[in-house]
């Protein structure tokens, strides 16, 4: 039970990580469409580098899943299988209660995108050769952008508490510093929301075009 | 003054169990919680009904036997009190009022607010002690103890498994009463010795027990009467992850 928490905790930390560089390197979008593109070309100039990448990330997803997963069939079905009749909370935050809907959702939200931006079978128009124009025809579709901007908010509220309860599973927490950690996820996870969503939030407004 | 309870009534361990309402007048605001029981079930006795079962013993807070829901909080509405210690003026006058048991997996219940914690003993017999050769008492400051590390382990052995924190956790998970437990013993010197393998052995039986796992949420800090903090879970998954390496 721990270990799985531990292996949740690691996993967690490492696509943490992704999603935060992730994001710096999408913020490109905003220097233009040659900028852009070149760096897309950057990261696909190595196929072995890609693949070590590829290759790390969904091992940590598939272990982040699988511990979740295990979690919560003993949290939510076999540790109180009655419910109370009345049940308050009172100091946690709706983001740490909410773990297990923000986390799957998260989850079919990045196949989604692989889908669209990867392997573009997400039915906006597609060509290999220009990421700024899949960028830019993909989030014409209002409902599509709206729905990125969506499932960034609940990335936001996965990491508004796992960006500091990750420490806290591998066993750091000080009252000088835990305080800071806390600090630290919410500064990260509301920043990540706003770039990332701010992306399909100018192609909208037609300040990227 | 006026109280509208709704109490859990379950005969038995394996009997359905519901909320009768219970209208009480008269009461002092100056009574326990469980003072206000004792009328009730003294007014039950009398019309010939069940008294309602509860446990206690020490009525002062320490001895960790009293403990149910009231309103959906753990040991009711006021921080760091246990509900042998909790007073009826903090409560509204007609105020509808609930209790109700523990609920957990590991907390089967007896009879009405009754549950039995005996998994949370279980934890302990599986490494929460040192062993040492006993005998006549050692002299006194033979080992040394930093004072901070004796206060922070002072607070922790403060803990008296009254089960609030299971009871307050989404997932049932038994992290702050076992990190408790883990961090009185190993802040001290005589608990070094057995630190790493303590943690192995205690979080293995919170498994077999079918405790949840810790979420890091913070509601058991919140309702715990002896105000443990989520610092000595940290503790315990420090100490479990250590000793997955160094034990063998
Ligand atoms: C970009 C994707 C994701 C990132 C960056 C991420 C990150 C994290 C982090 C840092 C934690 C905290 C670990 C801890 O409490 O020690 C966590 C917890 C959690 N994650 Fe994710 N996660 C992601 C996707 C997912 C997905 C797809 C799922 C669902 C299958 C998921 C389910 C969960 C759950 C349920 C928890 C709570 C565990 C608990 O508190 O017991 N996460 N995540
Ligand atoms: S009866 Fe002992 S703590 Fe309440």
């Amino acid at each position: 039970m721990n270990g799985k928490k531990a292996v949740m905790a690691v996993s967690g930390f490492a696509l943490f990580g992704f999603v935060n560089v992730h994001m710096l390197g999408n913020l490109q979008v905003f220097l233009g469409r040659e900028a852009f593109n070149r760096y897309a070309e950057l990261l696909r100039a190595e196929p072995a580098l890609l693949w070590a990448a590829r290759i790390v990330l969904l091992t940590m997803v598939i272990l982040h899943i699988w511990a979740s997963w295990k979690l919560m069939v003993l949290n939510k079905l076999r540790a109180r299988p009655v419910g109370y009749v009345m049940k308050r909370s009172i100091v946690s935050s709706y983001a740490s209660r909410t773990m297990y809907w923000s986390g799957p959702i998260v989850g079919a939200f990045v196949i989604y995108h692989l889908m669209q931006f990867t392997w573009g079978v997400g039915g906006t128009s597609h060509d290999p050769k220009d990421p700024y124009g899949n960028v830019v025809h993909g989030f014409q579709v209002i409902p599509i952008a709206i729905a990125y901007v969506v499932a960034m908010g609940l990335l936001m509220l996965h990491l508004y508490h796992g960006a500091w309860s990750m420490f806290q599973t591998l066993g750091v927490n000080h009252p000088r510093y835990t305080p800071l950690l806390k600090r630290f996820a919410q500064v990260v996870s509301i920043g990540l929301f706003l770039g990332f969503s701010s992306i399909p939030a100018s192609v909208m407004a037609g300040l990227i075009q | 003054m006026k109280l509208i309870l709704h109490i859990w009534r379950q005969k038995n361990p394996s009997a359905p169990g519901k909320m009768m309402r219970y209208p009480m007048d008269n009461l002092s605001h100056e009574m326990s919680v469980l003072e206000m029981l004792d009328v009730l079930n003294e007014q039950l006795i009398v019309k010939g009904e069940r008294p309602v079962t509860f446990e206690h013993d020490c009525r002062e807070g320490i001895c960790g036997s009293c403990g149910f829901m009231i309103n959906g909080v753990a040991h009711g509405p006021m921080p760091a009190t246990t509900v042998c210690q909790l007073t009826l003026r903090h409560f509204k006058d007609g105020e509808e009022v609930y209790l109700e048991p523990w609920r957990a997996h590991a907390f089967p219940i007896l009879k009405d607010l009754m549950v039995n914690r005996s998994a949370l003993d279980r934890i302990i017999a599986a490494g929460g002690y040192i062993s040492v050769p006993t005998g006549s008492a050692p002299d006194g400051n033979t080992i040394p103890v930093g004072k901070g590390d004796a206060d922070r382990s002072m607070d922790a052995a403060a803990c008296i498994g009254c089960g609030a924190c299971v009871a307050a956790c989404p997932n049932a998970s038994a992290a702050l009463f076992t990190g408790a437990k883990i961090a009185h013993l190993g802040l001290l010197p005589q608990g070094q010795p057995e630190r790493n393998k303590r943690a192995l052995k205690m979080v293995a039986q919170v498994t077999r027990e079918l405790f949840g796992s810790c979420s890091n949420i913070g509601e058991c800090e919140a309702v715990c009467p002896k105000e443990i903090r989520l610092e000595a879970i940290a503790r315990m998954n420090r100490d479990f992850l250590a000793g997955s390496w160094t034990e063998r």
